[in-house]
């Protein structure tokens, strides 16, 4: 019994981390196949442009990478408000918020870049976490869903913005057309790791971030009080953790996360300004990263990089199969759906583990309180 | 009762049912007479519920055969089984608050009037609430057709599940820990419907764990451990202990053994405190008491007599309107959880999964929740898991914790052994005032043994208890000063030695006066 008892733990993680996921996107891959062969295309051809637009060449890794960096910024944020038990889907609005922070602080600011840099990236920062707390705060004195709170400051933040870059907005480039802010000054713009390509440090700091979080998590003790939070409430109240306070101040860290993914994109990439439709839905991606991702932050890397590939692929996708880019949605959209309903993935393949409530059973059976 | 010439109206023969790495039923045989009360008793995890699961078709069993009224069936899901006249009263009420008794009576099978309208047809209330009263009269349940479920008291609302399942018009009871929640009175007047419903032509099944009762009631009585039949047997033939020992499989002390009380300086002192509910309505009332080091304070009372909310204000969970607390002569009233804790408070909480643990948390972590901020599990705010684990390795020996591995989720913990991570959490660590609320709710003999020992050794390391149970025997066998809790007031104080069932259970009842109590 020992042993047998021993053996289910790593063998319930792998399932519940690893497999399952793969073998969602397995069947999405089979599924969205029957649709690009109903719509006439070939979908070989079409898979095959999708992994070499990802990964065909430097550039094409170059344009994944990119794309996959806000996506683990974003994901941790949605992921650390989830195991604090608050469903953020505020990012949306906190990377506007973000964008918006730091496009006043490197438009105007007058540094070197050494102080300039971080500066820019602290206003993304503080920008989404004062956003984000606003819905924490709401939640935590008033009781008020932040699911709904969060939609609403998304609502927001959308048309402060969209007014700010709009004619005669305060942040509108006088000389543009189009509604956009200026550029950021040299010295606010993110460091290139190689010359004369688009790739910036982003990806380092989403990479140390990842870490950065899961140790947050699970080495500390604001990560107990995170976890307890999310896991139960009441148990939170009964050991003297303050939830209403840390209600607030997780919301913050996830929208901090959101603000610097934010914050990234314009200081990484050319023209380095904010314009109307810029980086639309890695928000609402990074939900889906973070779900993905089994709400672990080292699960949110990889996740965020099967999106970030598939969207840097879906081009050269539409090019060469004539499938078009929404067909990526449609395949992003099927594994979140196997990844959330499990169940389905575990009935086709016949996944045979046990369910919680057998464990329960198996171990009130032979651990049982007083039998010895 | 047993008759070889009468058939069992419920017969199962060798019943096997397994999950996934273990064996929940092994060959379990039991009948059921017609017009009998059998028991079923055992342990948490011995495979009552399972058993039963299986008879109500909610589980289908692996082996074995199920026969009603000497015909061999197939029970696929409870609606099978209600057809077979087999209803089912489950240990947690399944009643919707906001309607009537009549209305929940309907659900499942609504009778309409009028149009034919399919689901939007006007629901018959007037022909089922007469029904339902001449239901209620024939078997003594009387209950208001008209009321709301959450204004009726926990007797009532057991009575509308009885009536629920006999209106489905069952043969067969099954009743799932049915006294729980009653008090000594209740569970008497409870009997008393059980024979009547039996008189009339029912036969029942009856699960728990309370041997007293089951001597008291039953006809004849089976004993199930680790999933096999252990033996039938009849009250006339076995005692509490011979059938304690069938349950645990060895000895078991039914009575504590407990030294003398030495109690010292006065350590925690409750004056006048009134607590309000979450309704705003006082529901604790001008409550005085102490308790001094060495000794067990018990208050006993039927559950929803404002113990809960004094707990809650006595452990920082909720806010005392009136009153003070003093702790060691320091006044501690409305501090916070945190604080309280600091000073020397332990509480282990009413509800284990609600309050006291996290139960998708490992043990080691739920074995810091009090302490994980304080030296050595935390050094600058980062966790030291060296420490985490090496205090759980400690305290999975120390109390006795059954589990294969420290970093096995509490969830899947038997509930005894559950309850002993509370414990070990709360005594391992220094502290003043001991604050056990329903300690061993939904144990099993072993488990309570165990905590009970746990708490008389803390007493008797100086430390002030306060026990609140709503299980009499508990209170009369720990405490040594007892407190009896009525609509929010402490209504009499009496020590230990002064006390017996019949007395606390008529305080309990609201009875105040001791001349009606003794005219009784």
């Amino acid at each position: 019994m020992d042993n047998q008892l021993n053996k289910l733990n790593p063998i319930k993680i792998i399932y519940i981390s690893v497999i399952v996921p793969i073998l969602a996107i397995f069947t999405a891959l089979i599924i969205s196949s029957v649709v690009i062969i109903l719509s006439g295309s070939n979908p070989l051809i079409a898979y095959s442009a999708l992994a070499e637009g990802a990964f065909g060449n430097l550039n094409n890794w170059i344009e994944t990478i990119l794309k996959t960096t806000p996506l683990i910024i974003g994901g941790l944020g949605v992921a650390l408000a989830f195991r604090g038990g608050l469903f953020n889907i505020g990012v949306e609005g906190q990377i506007f918020v973000g964008s918006i922070a730091t496009v006043i602080i490197g438009t105007t600011l007058k540094a070197p870049a050494i102080i300039h840099i971080p500066l820019t990236l602290l206003a993304g920062v503080l920008a989404g976490a004062v956003w984000a707390a606003i819905p924490g705060y709401l939640k935590a004195r008033f009781g008020a869903h932040e699911v709904i709170t969060t939609i609403m400051t998304n609502y927001i933040a959308t048309r402060i913005i969209t007014w700010s870059i709009g004619v005669n907005g305060p942040l509108r480039k006088t000389t543009s057309f189009v509604p956009e802010t200026n550029s950021l000054l040299d010295t606010a713009r993110l460091p290139l790791m190689i010359s004369d390509t688009r790739l910036h440090i982003g990806i380092v700091i989403a990479l140390i971030l990842a870490i950065v979080v899961y140790i947050l998590l699970f080495r500390t003790t604001l990560g107990i009080e995170i976890r307890t939070v999310g896991l139960n409430i009441n148990a939170a109240k009964y050991c003297g953790i303050k939830v209403n306070r840390n209600i607030v101040l997780i919301m913050a860290i996830s929208g901090g996360l959101a603000g610097l993914a934010g914050a990234i994109q314009v200081m990484g990439l050319s023209p380095y300004n904010f314009t109307a439709g810029f980086n639309v839905g890695y928000g609402f991606d990074s939900l889906a990263v973070a779900v993905l991702g089994n709400i672990n932050p080292i699960g949110v890397v990889f996740s965020a990089f099967l999106f970030g590939a598939m969207d840097a692929g879906a081009r050269l996708m539409q090019l060469r199969a004539k499938v078009p880019v929404d067909m990526i949605t449609i395949l992003q959209g099927l594994i979140l759906m196997f990844v959330a309903a499990n169940q389905i993935i575990r009935g086709i393949y016949r996944i045979q583990i046990q369910d919680k409530k057998a464990d329960k059973v198996n171990l009130s059976q032979g651990w049982g309180g007083g039998s010895k | 009762m047993k008759n070889n010439n009468i058939e069992p109206i419920l017969k199962i023969e060798n019943i096997t049912k397994r999950f996934p790495g273990v064996l929940a039923n092994d060959r379990i045989c039991l009948d059921l007479y017609p017009q009998e009360i059998h028991c079923l008793l055992g342990e948490n995890g011995a495979g009552k519920s399972t058993l039963m699961n299986i008879i109500y078709g909610l589980y289908t069993q692996d082996e074995g055969i199920i026969y009603v009224k000497g015909i061999e069936v197939e029970i696929k899901n409870p609606i099978d089984a209600l057809r077979l006249g087999i209803g089912m009263v489950h240990q947690h009420f399944m009643l919707i608050p906001v309607m009537t008794v009549t209305e929940n009576l309907m659900l499942g099978q609504e009778k309409t009037t009028g149009l034919k309208l399919g689901k939007l047809s006007k629901l018959d209330r007037s022909t089922v609430s007469a029904e339902l009263q001449e239901l209620a009269s024939k078997y003594g349940l009387s209950v208001n057709p008209n009321a709301y479920i959450e204004d009726l008291s926990v007797g009532e609302e057991q009575r509308v599940e009885i009536l629920k399942v006999l209106y489905k018009g069952a043969e067969i009871l099954i009743l799932d820990e049915p006294t729980a929640v009653l008090t000594p009175q209740e569970t008497d007047e409870f009997f008393n419907i059980l024979k009547l419903l039996v008189k009339q032509g029912k036969s029942i099944i009856f699960i728990t764990h309370k041997l007293k009762e089951v001597l008291e009631i039953a006809d004849r009585i089976t004993v199930l451990r680790n999933g096999k039949t252990v033996g039938t047997t009849t009250p006339k033939e076995t005692s509490m202990h011979k059938l304690a020992e069938m349950m645990v499989g060895r000895e078991v002390l039914l009575n504590i053994e407990k030294g003398q009380p030495k109690p010292k300086e006065k350590v925690f002192e409750v004056s006048d405190l009134s607590v309000m509910d979450n309704r705003k309505i006082n529901v604790v009332n001008g409550v005085s008491f102490f308790i001094r080091a060495g000794e067990i304070y018990g208050i006993a009372g039927v559950q929803g007599n404002g113990q809960k909310e004094l707990v809650e204000a006595l452990t920082g969970l909720r806010k005392a309107a009136r009153g003070n607390v003093k702790l060691l002569g320091n006044d501690v009233t409305n501090e916070d959880a945190r604080s309280l804790t600091l000073t020397g408070i332990a509480h282990v909480p009413e509800d284990r999964q609600k309050h006291g643990l996290v139960m998708g948390f490992s043990i080691d972590l739920n074995l810091i929740l009090q302490t994980y901020f304080q030296s050595p599990f935390s050094n600058l705010g980062f966790i030291n898991l060296d420490s985490i684990h090496e205090n759980a390795n400690q305290l999975v020996k120390k109390f006795d914790i059954r589990t294969p591995s420290i970093f096995t989720p509490v969830m899947s913990l038997s509930g005894g052994n559950q309850q002993k991570v509370i414990i070990a959490r709360e005594l391992n660590r220094p502290i003043q005032l001991l604050i056990v609320n329903q300690p061993t709710r939904g144990l099993d003999v072993g488990s309570i043994e165990f905590i009970h020992q746990q708490i008389i050794v803390a007493r008797d390391k100086g430390v002030a208890v306060l026990l609140v149970s709503a299980e009499l025997d508990e209170i009369l066998s720990l405490s040594d000063r007892i407190g009896v809790m009525f609509n929010g007031k402490i209504v009499t104080e009496m020590n230990t030695s002064e006390a017996d069932r019949a007395k606390l259970g008529f305080y309990m009842a609201g009875f105040s006066d001791e001349k009606m109590f003794h005219k009784e």
